[in-house]
């Protein structure tokens, strides 16, 4: 499992830098969604990857070793809402860019 | 004494720099009140230094302490002893005469103001160096003069020559601040702390410990600059641009004798070895005879004067360097004796340029007829430069000789140190002669801008002053600077003072013969000058501020290039480079890192894994390929999103889970929006070359971040885990650790993210203000967009489904403390069934139907967070520290609630209100946006 787990982060890291080296708006959009994706993974990998002991305490188990652990969950999840809060700011100078400069070139300095 | 004589010392620079705006501030009121302002403040620190003297003269050290980083050796402490008395009297005494003439000098045009109050600082940062305990301290000083100076040299901003020549001084001697600063802190790690009093007692710790020599040329390089030595002399010169009261102030009495004092300051700490010999007198030698042949050549009175200084100067720094108890005695002496004459003599310059209107000595001549009186008192000073009788320069030129005829090492060439002495002392007598003859006599002024007469009677006061000084210390030395002498020299020694006697006749010998040579000899070489001139004149121009400038450009030439090649205005090209940094760097930490081997996997992959790990390749790859088809690409990229959230379902994580897919649904629509908006045009396709930059980077990236991955999950797992999961229901309350970390364990960190969300919506709202867009009015094929109401059967059901998914989203965020869930999941659920009402009903039926007053929710979220975690404070508890109890309400039954609730409550309504703003804002630009076709 844990093979698996480094190949889909290293491919969603391959695809999202690529997509955000790409010169339009959107693309870098995309990228930046995938790479959000693959940083989140490794985070929350850091925990370990253990099936049927999520951090929830139950009453009358004694034994702390049957939970994961839940500080890179805690990470992560505010990592994902804060994500959003990036595509969606990315978002919006995307648009703005596009009224100010015509183009969703992302160097509209450059464009002759 | 009735007042505290430390309280006193630290008034000094406190007045100093408490005072040195009042300029500023009184200037409104005319020249004359920033004038009295300044001269007062000057005054003050004047007046407090002679309360202090008596005991100071008496051989007495005072010092002041004050604790302020002790952890880095950096205290405010004071020292006030006499080598700092005899410089402190310079600056106050020769400051206040400035002002009077700086008064009368500057163009009546000119406010003042700012021209006393950077005079104030610079005059505050001086007797900060030389009243210093602490040598970081001094070392902040000395870089505030340096800035000072700046100011002043670059008076007249509206010049070029002005603006480059203070460039040129605060480059050179802020180099070499940079240098004293590392000079002086290996003199702290060696001897253990920065204040003189340990330094000044570990001199032969200092002399045997392997970084002496690094540590005595960095600081002679801080030295030599400041004090223009050679080869960094040539900023002097150009400061000439300076208005003359500054140059009189700080190119002859003050700034440039910093670096002389600290030769005499760290003297018993660095001198008496050979390095410190061949370096300091070395320099010393060069720069005397270097300099005083150059100011014989100077045409403009202000660049003789200049020229002249550093040649004295270097004169000084030759005695330190000779390093027998006397020659150090011989240099102090000739401090006093040249900030005097020189002062005077630059004062008299600005005098004549004041009345002339030139300073060009090829123009300026006989003024000995139009102004006898300043003439006279030029004379003299002159007289005191070049070493004549009666004059105080003659003193401390027979000392020098006298050092020079009875230096103990040089045996075989015993002759060539007096012979060396003797020249220099003719080249003085040389200069001064000419500056005497060319200005004053030599017939008739040629073409001046002006008709010269006497100045007004009290810009001349200073000079009279200071040219009775002149003849007072050179007539009676013993009775006017010997006690201040005496005192300086013990505190420069740091030992017993050597006998010896201030005198004007000690009979007919060797350094009286010299100085007969020398004014003989001098007068010859002016009189021979036309073929001097003349050889002169054909001599290859090279000079170092010609090398100085030539490195400056080719400095800012190869910066620009380096800025032009890094800082292109490309975001792809910083991207890029930023990716090409990461891998870099994560290589080579990898690589380098512990060479153990890549251990597979424990666990072994089942089908289901195999399953989503394959959905998610197609998603990403087929994402980054067909992105082109934007739409696909979003459909594929929310593939990618949902195993993302199974993988977080499988492995313990239901808060992920929950996350993410509520995430996932606000960052499709977002997409979607955004989309619409987007110009249907392709973009054009990369260069092959670009591509494979893109797709290397992306291969190493990748490739990387996935073997590291693999490495850390083989690795041992250390946690800190047992320490929340044993505390989560005992310390929180709750039994979903996750949650309670959220709230409670981490919810400062929790209140900052909230934070950056609630800036998120607040920058988006202003992005989207007003903004304007063209809404196609057709598909990238041709056909045209819908533009039918809503369908009444979707808006219908979504309507009554509101209620229903509020509810859920209540259930969510009370249950979270314990269950999966909470303010997070809770509020981005809310928002999704309420952005569900617009996809149903239209913006036009939604719109008011909702809260619009996104700053106020925002502040409530954020208001609600940090309240109950101020909260705390009023039960005597760190911030956000958390409480619970047990409620029992009907229907519900047992409900937990914990304090960490209302902070939930407040991450719930910043997360909605963030959602909200930015899909409405979006949705809203739908009822703004011109269509295509209409244009």
């Amino acid at each position: 499992m844990d093979a698996l787990l480094a190949i889909a982060v290293g491919v969603l890291t391959a695809c999202g830098v690529f997509l955000i080296l790409r010169a339009r708006t959107f693309p870098v959009l995309l990228g930046l969604t995938l790479l959000s994706y693959a940083v989140n993974l490794f985070l929350f990998a850091s925990g370990r990857l253990r099936v049927d002991a999520p951090p929830l305490i139950r009453a009358g188990a004694s034994a702390l070793t049957n939970y994961t652990d839940p500080l890179p969950q805690a990470l992560v999840l505010t990592a994902i809402v804060i994500g959003f809060g990036m595509t969606a700011y990315l978002a919006m100078l995307a648009l703005r860019s596009l009224s100010e400069s015509g183009s969703d070139h992302v160097d509209t300095d450059q464009q002759p | 004494m009735l007042v505290n004589s430390s309280l006193l010392l630290a008034a000094i620079p406190a007045t100093a720099f408490a005072a040195f705006p009042l300029p500023l501030l009184l200037q409104r009121y005319g020249r004359a009140s920033a004038a009295l302002a300044a001269a007062a403040v000057m005054a003050t620190c004047l007046a407090l230094l002679l309360l202090l003297a008596p005991a100071t003269l008496a051989g007495s050290t005072e010092l002041v302490q004050l604790a302020w980083l002790p952890d880095y050796g950096l205290d405010l402490s004071l020292r006030l002893d006499g080598l700092g008395l005899l410089f402190s009297l310079l600056i106050c005494g020769i400051g206040l005469l400035v002002v009077l003439y700086a008064a009368y000098y500057l163009p009546a045009s000119d406010r003042l103001g700012r021209f006393y109050a950077t005079l104030l600082l610079f005059m505050a940062a001086m007797l900060g160096i030389v009243l210093s305990e602490n040598l970081l301290m001094l070392l902040v000083f000395w870089e505030i003069t340096s800035l000072s100076s700046f100011l002043l040299v670059a008076y007249h901003s509206d010049k070029y020559e002005s603006r480059s020549a203070a460039r040129m001084a605060l480059a050179v001697t802020g180099g070499g601040g940079f240098a004293l600063l590392a000079g002086i802190l290996l003199l702290g790690h060696i001897a253990g702390s920065y204040e003189l009093s340990v330094i000044l007692a570990a001199g032969d710790r200092i002399h045997a410990h392997a970084l002496y020599a690094p540590t005595l040329i960095l600081i002679l390089l801080g030295a030599f600059t400041k004090s223009a030595q050679f080869p960094f002399h040539f900023w002097l010169p150009t400061a000439m641009t300076a208005p003359t009261p500054v140059s009189a102030y700080l190119h002859s009495a003050t700034m440039v004798k910093a670096g002389i004092f600290l030769l005499a300051r760290l003297y018993p700490a660095l001198g008496s070895s050979d390095l410190w010999f061949w370096l300091v007198g070395g320099t010393g030698a060069v720069t005397l005879i270097y300099a005083a042949a150059m100011a014989l050549f100077r045409h403009d009175i202000k660049g003789l004067l200049a020229y002249s200084t550093i040649s004295q100067l270097g004169l000084i720094t030759l005695l330190f360097g000779l390093d027998t108890p006397l020659s150090v005695v011989a240099g102090l002496f000739h401090v006093i004796n040249h900030a005097i004459f020189k002062a005077s003599l630059f004062m008299a310059a600005g005098v004549i340029d004041h009345e002339c209107g030139t300073r060009d000595m090829r123009r300026v001549n006989g003024m000995f007829r139009y102004m006898p009186i300043t003439a006279t008192l030029a004379i003299i000073a002159a007289g005191s430069m070049a070493g004549v009788p009666l004059l105080n320069g003659f003193l401390s030129k027979e000392m020098f000789f006298a050092e020079t005829v009875s230096y103990p090492q040089f045996e075989p060439l015993g002759w060539a140190l007096p012979l060396f002495a003797t020249i220099a002392g003719m080249l003085a007598v040389a200069y001064s002669s000419r500056f005497v003859h060319d200005v004053f006599f030599n017939g008739e002024p040629i073409d001046l801008p002006r008709q010269p007469h006497e100045p007004p009677r009290w810009m001349r006061a200073p000079i009279e002053l200071l040219v009775l000084l002149c003849l007072l210390v050179g007539i009676f030395p013993g009775w006017t600077v010997g006690p201040l002498l005496d005192a300086a020299a013990a505190a420069t020694l740091q030992d017993t003072i050597p006998s010896f006697r201030l005198a004007l006749w000690h009979g007919f010998n060797q350094p009286l013969l010299m100085s007969t040579l020398a004014l003989a000899g001098g007068v010859l070489i002016y009189v021979l000058r036309a073929p001097l001139f003349a050889w002169q004149e054909q001599l290859p121009r090279m000079h170092p501020r010609t090398a100085f400038e030539r490195f400056h450009r080719h400095l800012a030439s190869s910066a620009r290039r380096l800025v032009a090649m890094l800082d292109n205005g490309s975001l792809q090209r910083y991207n890029a480079l930023l990716f090409s940094f990461v891998v870099l760097l994560a290589g080579w930490a990898f690589l380098s890192g512990p060479t153990a081997g890549i251990r597979l996997p424990g666990q072994a992959a089942d089908a289901a894994g195999v399953a989503a790990l394959i959905a998610l390749l197609i998603g990403a790859v087929g994402a980054t390929l067909l992105y082109r088809e934007r739409l696909l690409a979003v459909i594929l990229v929310s593939v990618v999103g949902l195993v993302v959230a199974l993988t977080f379902i499988r492995f313990s994580a239901p808060d992920l889970a929950l996350t993410q897919l509520a995430v996932e649904t606000g960052t499709i629509i977002l997409m979607l929006l955004v989309l619409y908006y987007l110009p249907p045009r392709q973009a054009a396709k990369s260069s092959a070359q670009r591509l494979a930059r893109d797709l290397l980077l992306a291969a190493f990236a990748g490739a990387g971040l996935g073997l590291i991955t693999l490495r850390m999950l083989a690795a041992p797992l250390e946690t800190i885990a047992g320490f929340y999961l044993e505390q989560s229901i005992p310390g929180g309350g709750g039994a979903n650790v996750v949650n309670v970390i959220l709230v409670d364990f981490r919810g400062f960190d929790t209140l900052g993210e909230i934070t950056v969300l609630a800036m998120v919506a607040l920058a988006s709202h202003a992005l989207l203000d007003r903004l304007v867009l063209f809404a196609p009015g057709q598909d990238a094929d041709g056909r045209r967009w819908a533009g039918e109401a809503h369908p009444l059967f979707l808006s219908m059901l979504i309507r009554p489904l509101l209620p229903l998914a509020l509810t859920v989203s209540v259930y969510i965020f009370l249950r979270g403390h314990n269950e999966p869930g909470g303010g997070f999941v809770a509020g981005l659920i809310t928002s999704v069934a309420l952005v569900m009402q617009y996809l149903g009903n239209g913006i036009a039926f939604a719109q008011p139907r909702l809260p619009r007053q996104p700053a106020r929710l925002l502040a409530l979220g954020l208001l609600l967070a940090a309240g109950i975690g101020v909260a705390s404070w009023f039960f005597a508890r760190p911030f956000l520290t958390s409480a619970h109890g047990h409620v029992q309400l009907p229907l519900l039954g047992d409900i937990e609630l914990a304090s960490a609730m209302v902070f939930d409550l407040g991450v719930y309504v910043v997360v909605v209100t963030v959602v909200l703003t930015v899909l409405s804002g979006l949705g809203e630009l739908s009822l703004r946006a011109r269509y295509r076709s209409e244009t």
